[in-house]
């Protein structure tokens, strides 16, 4: 009789540790799924206040076409981007755009001193913000799922439903990795 | 927690009822009485604290820096956004209530808006929202609670001590018990000095946990100069919160009652709901 129970405990005990593990893989990968689509919520904003940004700063810089064109192609480019790695070059390039649009709104005052211009730069900048802080979060999603599947005893039972390592979120493009060059 | 928690004190009351022998509704009725106190601080908590510092809730349209702030750390920090609060003073000063992520709220002082640039706003906020996360809140109620119950038993066992001898004395007729002099007295210094250790435990507590939100809040901003820089602008600024208590000290990002940081001594450390703002910043820079 003795044995019999100890056996049974025995299988109680690791289908207990079983569900545990279970169940903390499938909240990690959900933590990331909620992460991803937060960003895209993110981005999609940013996306949407830049064809509105762009009319406001037309009526004071129209010497400007070229910076204006480079935002507005680079906006285009993200939105049609697909997959994690590419989403995140193009953003890249895109913040690279606006703080070139920002950088010249220092040599027009009238644009500097338009509410609605104001108004525009607390939101990009605030989503920029939010942009960030969300990818943050994707990030430490990421790591905290790939380090479970990828440690003993969750690998085993990752490796049995088929839990697969996700990408990281990257903005640098290959360009920001170089050291900007200054010529005096 | 807090069920466990209800236990010990059951337990503990149960022991007291036990050795004393006597009152026993008396002890239930206190345990009874001081778990409902702290279960009414814990849900309470959030409005009684608004309330008393006198915070108005703050429009998105008259505070979108602020609302766009929270809203990233919060992205950040993976919690819901909590409820917003302004209060009208001119001492730079926040702090966050509420017993859950879900039940959260952060108030501000407008000098606080007024005197910090958004990267320094950030790391505050992140510090506020830190204690939201780490359930600072709770922690605090429990202490509190804890510091009560200590006080009450130490209450009681002195009336055990001195009415249970007493009553031995008459019933007994056993005049010289070396044991029941030795617990009065026992008793007698516990019930002197036990509320007060309480009290500076929940003091360190709550001191550990400043520096818990520090580390924490900058966890989620990535960046501890922005809250180095607020904790600086705080220690240059002298102007004293006008609506802060006793009550609601623990919960501010500077202690509101701890008086003026620059002339603060050693000994004052000991008293204090923050750690010293120097302190503060020292460890902020090892990250």
């Amino acid at each position: 009789m003795v044995p019999v129970i100890i056996i049974l405990v025995v299988i109680l005990v690791f289908v207990l540790i079983f569900v545990m593990q279970y169940n903390g893989l499938v909240k990690l990968r959900n933590r990331v799924d909620n992460a991803w689509s937060q960003i895209d919520v993110q981005l999609k904003r940013r996306h949407d206040l830049i064809p509105n940004l762009i009319e406001t700063v037309k009526g004071y810089a129209k010497h400007e076409a070229e910076t204006l064109e480079n935002v507005v192609k680079a906006r285009n480019a993200a939105v049609s981007a697909n997959g994690v790695q590419a989403q995140g070059a193009a953003e890249g390039a895109l913040s690279g755009a606006l703080g070139k649009l920002f950088a010249l709104s220092e040599s027009y005052p009238d644009l500097k001193a338009n509410t609605n211009f104001l108004e525009f730069q607390e939101e990009l900048t605030a989503t920029e913000d939010k942009v960030s802080y969300s990818r943050q979060f994707y990030n430490d999603s990421v790591l905290g799922y790939n380090n479970k599947i990828g440690t003993i005893p969750s690998n085993i039972i990752a490796g049995m439903f088929n839990f697969t390592a996700r990408e990281f979120f990257e903005t640098e493009t290959p360009e920001d990795r170089e050291v900007p060059k200054v010529q005096f | 927690m807090i069920a466990a928690f209800a236990v010990v004190v059951f337990a503990v009351a149960a022991v007291i009822t036990y050795l004393a022998r006597f009152g026993t509704i008396g002890v239930i009725i206190a345990a009874i009485f001081a778990i409902s106190s702290s279960l009414f601080s814990y849900f309470k908590s959030d409005s009684i604290a608004l309330a008393m510092s006198r915070a108005k809730p703050a429009s998105e349209q008259d505070f979108r820096r602020l609302h766009n702030v929270v809203e990233g750390l919060c992205i950040g920090a993976g919690i819901p956004k909590p409820r917003l609060f302004v209060i009208d003073d001119e001492a730079p000063n926040a702090f966050a209530t509420g017993r859950d992520p879900k039940h959260a709220a952060v108030a501000v002082t407008t000098g606080l808006l007024e005197k910090m640039n958004r990267v320094e706003l950030e790391g505050v906020l992140a510090h506020e929202l830190s204690h939201i996360k780490n359930y600072d809140i709770l922690v605090m109620t429990l202490a509190v609670t804890m510091v009560g119950m200590i006080a009450l038993m130490s209450d009681l066992f002195l009336r055990w001590s001195f009415w249970g001898g007493m009553g031995r004395d008459r019933n007994d007729s056993n005049d010289n018990n070396p044991i029941g002099i030795f617990l009065a007295i026992f008793g007698f210094l516990l019930v002197i000095f036990a509320p007060i250790i309480a009290r500076l435990m929940q003091l360190a507590i709550s001191r550990q946990r400043e520096y818990l939100a520090d580390a924490s809040g900058v966890m989620i901003t990535r960046y501890p100069p922005g809250l180095i820089s607020a904790l600086e602008k705080l220690k240059a600024d002298t102007t004293v919160v006008h609506s802060a208590s006793k009550a609601t000290a623990h919960l501010w990002i500077e202690g509101p009652l701890d008086g003026d940081p620059r002339k603060q001594r050693k000994f004052d450390n000991l008293f204090a709901t923050h750690p010293p703002l120097d302190d503060r910043i020292a460890r902020l820079r090892e990250l």
